[in-house]
């Protein structure tokens, strides 16, 4: 568990010796209302230990028994990445000791997946596609959550225990591997985000999961390995855990590769492992050695009996199937009129879903994108946010754009009232209110703040008149600096040149 | 015969977490290769088409409807533990794992 810093490769020298294969595997926490295999609520947040029973904690005698919702989520998301559904389909037993689960093992799918031999296609930021292969999608539940105690990291390196809560436990979980992806080249740690968000756009449209990644709905493992060009063994690979949004999926992807490069061409080797990633170093740290399957003794669940979906079953869900998010992405761009490049910044600025939100509760396109991917955007990165942690809604970016369009602020009052959103002090027209924001159009008040200014600068009326009509800016930065800014400039100048005409 | 090696039982009962002797790895090694070569019999027996089975019964599809059923409460669910601290079961740090 060295914390030492890894040596890196420069990004493209890696990429011109090297090339990269990855592998994702994505879990998705599914929203049911009750668990994969008892009626414990699946809430999050909830006191700990109070969504349990004897069979998530793992109480002798006690027996599962399966979710029919959470197949038929299973069901559609194999059916939404175009797999085939197993007709027969068997849980197992993956055996582990850990306190996480209380049961020492998890029950999973090994052999008989619900779901296998998939492909969606996924576009990166440059505007190209890439098909990635689904291998499977099977059903598990979800572990327990630790809390380590003692140390002074929060980690597990010096803990001196750890509290267990099992409201987790038990919550099912599809997870969704893909075959090797190769190609990607430089693009592969984009490719693995772009795969990521269509992921996630998907099972939010099918209303399968939440698919909230802070809180752990949508997470994501990033296998990489590299290998020379033209050789056909493919490099050992890591898999980088702990990945749990988007941007440092794409930092995790980047990082490894430029770490591998760096080992491979000093001679060295590779060690398959798992690997941690740590956002505020922006650095992977090695974890345990990867266990062989064999290792976890998997064996057919007794306990549960086969799921076998029936044609009718799932030809029914397939009928239920919601547009795909690729369908979903040409019919917004139409309807807001956007261009290419317009809608593909949205797209990979994951903001899509609060854009259409803010239209639908009343903005004009333009005017919500302008704000999603302008002010707010640049305020979530700056803090090093997603967008999706801030607290602002989409009826508030609607009431700010119709303060904007009405006249009553203009754009830099307008940030203002965004950062006191931000910082929780109300909705925007309370702000303009307590901030007192609103632009002045009492022609009285800007009329005396105009004679003011020319009164320093008189010559500049005489300009006007003859027809220098640029003249006017030097009087409008004026007002508005003696009105700090809260007056309307276009009414200023309108004023300025009605006095030259006087 | 029997692939079951000392070193192969002392694996097994780490996964395990059993604490074994050298001489309860010698009887183990035995004892495991002899399961293993009558499941193997066994298998040469059904060899060819005949399925998998994991459960005697042949039944499938049990499922239970997604309605919420009442859980234990935090009291009762720590009551079997050893140790519990802010509502929550209290277990010994596990390291070199995270």
């Amino acid at each position: 568990m060295s914390s030492a810093k890894a040596e890196l490769m420069k990004y493209e020298e890696a990429l011109e010796k090297f090339e990269v294969v990855i592998g994702l595997e994505v879990h998705i926490e599914l929203n049911t209302k009750t668990k994969m295999f008892c009626g414990c609520a699946n809430v999050f947040g909830d006191e700990p230990n109070t969504n349990v029973c004897p069979i998530c904690i793992g109480l002798p005698g006690s027996l599962p028994a399966v979710n029919r919702r959470a197949i038929e989520s299973s069901i559609s998301i194999g059916l939404a990445l175009g797999c085939q559904i197993a007709p027969n389909g068997r849980f197992s037993r993956k055996n582990y000791f850990y306190p996480d689960l209380a049961k020492n093992f998890q029950t999973s799918q090994y052999d008989e997946p619900i779901a296998f031999e998939g492909e969606i296609s996924v576009e990166v930021p440059s505007g190209k596609f890439f098909t990635v292969a689904i291998e499977r999608a099977h059903m598990e539940e979800d572990a327990g959550k630790l809390t380590h105690i003692g140390g002074n990291t929060g980690r597990i390196q010096g803990a001196e225990y750890s509290l267990v809560d099992y409201n987790r436990a038990g919550v099912p979980l599809v997870e969704i591997v893909t075959k090797p992806i190769y190609g990607g080249g430089a693009e592969a740690p984009e490719l693995a985000a772009a795969y990521v968000r269509l992921i996630r756009e998907m099972v939010k449209g099918l209303g399968v999961s939440d698919a909230r990644m802070e809180r752990g709905n949508v997470r994501c493992d990033a296998n990489v390995s590299i290998r020379p060009h033209g050789q056909e063994k493919l490099g050992t690979r890591t898999e980088t855990k702990n990945v749990n949004s988007l941007r440092s999926i794409e930092r995790a992807v980047r990082y490894e590769i430029q770490r591998q490069a760096a080992i491979l061409a000093k001679g060295g080797t590779i060690t398959q492992e798992t690997r941690h990633w740590h956002e505020d170093r922006g650095a992977t740290s090695s974890g345990r050695p990867k266990s062989d399957a064999d290792d976890y003794r998997y064996f057919p669940e007794p306990d549960l009996v086969p799921v076998q979906p029936s044609a009718e079953w799932v030809e029914e869900l397939r009928a239920k199937l919601p547009e795909q998010p690729a369908a979903r992405r040409k019919r917004l761009q139409l309807d807001w009129g956007f261009s290419d490049l317009e809608f593909r910044d949205v797209v990979n600025a994951g903001l899509m879903d609060p854009i259409e939100e803010t239209v639908a509760a009343g903005a004009k396109p333009q005017a919500a994108r302008k704000w999603w991917t302008g002010e707010i955007a640049r305020i979530a990165n700056a803090e090093d946010k997603e967008v999706s942690e801030l607290s602002i809604s989409a009826s508030d970016v609607v009431e700010l754009a119709n303060l904007v369009e009405s006249g009553k602020i203009n754009d830099r009052m307008a940030r203002e009232v965004l950062t006191g959103v931000l910082a929780g002090e109300g909705r925007p027209g309370q702000i303009v209110t307590d901030r007192g924001l609103e632009m002045v159009s009492d022609d009285g008040a800007l009329l005396a703040a105009i004679d003011a200014a020319l009164a320093k600068q008189p010559d500049v009326l005489e300009k006007i008149r003859e027809g220098k009509l640029q003249a006017a800016g030097a009087v409008i930065g004026a007002v508005m600096q003696a009105m700090k800014g809260t007056a309307d400039a276009a009414r200023v100048r309108e004023l300025i040149i009605q006095r030259a005409a006087e | 015969m029997s692939e079951i090696t000392p070193d192969l039982v002392r694996h097994l009962a780490g996964l395990a977490r059993i604490l074994v002797t050298d001489e309860e790895v010698t009887q183990l090694a035995q004892e495991l290769g002899v399961i293993v070569d009558s499941v193997a019999t066994i298998s040469k027996a059904v060899e060819g088409d005949v399925p998998a089975t994991s459960h005697p019964i042949a039944m499938a599809n049990v499922m239970r409807d997604d309605v919420v059923e009442p859980s234990l409460t935090q009291e009762q669910a720590l009551s079997g533990a050893p140790d519990s601290d802010q509502g929550r079961f209290r277990v010994a740090a596990i390291l070199d794992e995270e």
